[in-house]
């Protein structure tokens, strides 16, 4: 287990702290600027969706090390409505093409991994990883 | 690999603003495209001509460098909008393919079969719009004095036609061994696609029937454009329509069928109205000119005729087809002894 640190997300403004921290953690992780900006906007998509579709909800964000790699994990829950159809929402083209920004698979572009569990009315909860390389 | 692109980018960089030539603009564009061909996001091209500049101008102000930040943060999006493109092509690609594979199997589920017997000439040309038919023809030959022809028009085009159409097929293919009259051959086709298909599908269908023995051709019409009969003798055209309602509206529906006689020289025109509502740029086309067509050419095999029309028709559409489009011609050669 490594450092976690979390932010609650209610307002809007709870993504800018959420973005904040993301960066910071990044960056005490060893990533470049770059990846800096890729994981602080995998975060700040994920807290939107959170503010826009659940009211509420939380990002936890953990830098951990294993067999000697380096790479920060961050976990985005929340308990609203639930993804209704998953299969759509992970498509190419269909968030983006609304205008809502990055979307999935944005997310999981910017990311090495992602992971997604949903269920109708208990929640999401959402984990994506990026490696130090 | 990135370290040795940043140093070659730094080069250029140096190079371009040593002497702000074309040629190292020239020089620079080709060397973009092994960043976009080694897959280099918009945000690591920036990233590359930050560090770059920093070692041209180990003194540039910090307030400048913290920009080249800014503009990272605001090209992250560009970066996923173009990786997203890609992936929607890779993907309109494989839909592409699929297309192709489903328009074969269509091709062998169409086939058909000319009749060729004493008597009367056939051809027919009939050609997609877009990859997949929405016409439909069909012919059987009952026995050797018998030709017959069903021709479909499904309503709308592309794949959700064709694969309407593919039902009027197995309909047609149940007709064995039942009485061919054509008011029977619609009332059998209109049951099934009245249980099959749902309301938003129209069907129109023109099923003709020759009969070399007495040179009779009967008919019955669902609907469908009136077929044209060149009559050799006045050197005009009569319309051939009979009454029928759509296939598929109603299950009990009570075809009218009717019948003329042929005199050798005459041909009858089937058509879907991918031929009668022909677009040009001023509009759609005049009536008289599909008839004026077919006068120019009635000298010709019915293949002959059926070719040129859509020839001329296509021309006149600047080669590009709005609509499914098919034309039958069944032309009398000569009396049978």
């Amino acid at each position: 287990m490594g450092y976690r640190s979390s932010v609650d997300i209610y307002t809007e403004w709870d993504i800018v702290a959420a973005r904040q921290l993301g960066r910071n953690e990044a960056k005490k992780t060893g990533f470049g600027t770059v990846d800096q900006a890729r994981i602080t906007t995998a975060i700040s998509e994920l807290a939107r969706n959170i503010y826009l579709y659940a009211g509420k909800g939380k990002i936890e964000i953990e830098r951990f090390s294993e067999n000697g790699l380096y790479g920060i994990t961050i976990i985005a829950s929340d308990e609203g409505p639930g993804i209704p159809d998953i299969r759509k929402v992970m498509e190419d083209g269909f968030s983006t093409s609304g205008g809502l920004g990055a979307g999935m698979p944005g997310v999981k572009r910017l990311m090495d991994e992602f992971k997604v569990h949903t269920e109708s009315g208990v929640g999401t909860n959402i984990t994506i990883t990026k490696w130090l390389r | 690999m990135p370290q040795e692109v940043g140093k070659q980018y730094k080069e250029l960089l140096q190079q371009y603003i040593d002497n702000r030539n074309e040629e190292d603009l020239y020089f620079g564009q080709q060397f973009s495209r092994q960043f976009i061909e080694k897959k280099i996001a918009p945000e690591d091209v920036i990233s590359i001509h930050k560090t770059a500049l920093a070692e041209v101008f180990p003194d540039l102000p910090e307030k400048v460098m913290y920009s080249f930040d800014f503009l990272i943060e605001m090209m992250i999006h560009y970066g996923l909008a173009l990786r997203e493109h890609q992936s929607l092509i890779r993907k309109q690609e494989e839909i592409q393919m699929e297309i192709n594979v489903a328009a074969k199997v269509q091709d062998t589920l169409l086939k058909t079969k000319i009749p060729d017997f004493e008597g009367i000439d056939i051809g027919f040309i009939t050609e997609p719009a877009k990859k997949m038919n929405g016409d439909y023809v069909y012919f059987l030959n009952d026995d050797n004095n018998v030709a017959s022809v069903a021709l479909a028009d499904v309503m709308g085009k592309g794949i959700p036609a064709a694969l309407c159409m593919s039902m009027i097929k197995f309909g047609m293919d149940s007709l064995q061994g039942e009485n061919t009259s054509p008011r029977n051959v619609l009332d059998i086709v209109n049951r099934i696609v009245e249980k099959s298909v749902d309301d938003s599908m129209f069907i129109s269908m023109f099923y003709g029937k020759y009969d070399a023995r007495d040179s009779s051709f009967s008919y019955a019409s669902a609907g469908h454009e009136p077929a044209l009969i060149y009559r050799a003798s006045e050197g005009g055209f009569t319309e051939l329509d009979a009454k029928g309602l759509l296939l598929g509206v109603q299950p009990d529906v009570d075809y009218e069928e009717r019948s003329v006689m042929l005199e050798v020289g005459d041909f009858i025109v089937m058509m879907t109205d991918g031929v009668t509502e022909v677009r040009t740029e001023t509009g759609f086309i005049d009536e008289g000119l599909i008839k004026s067509i077919l006068l120019e050419v009635k000298e010709e095999s019915a293949q002959s005729i059926a070719d040129t029309v859509y020839n001329r028709l296509l021309e006149l559409q600047n080669f590009h087809l709005r609509d499914d489009f098919t034309i039958i011609i069944f032309k009398k050669e000569n009396d049978l002894v």
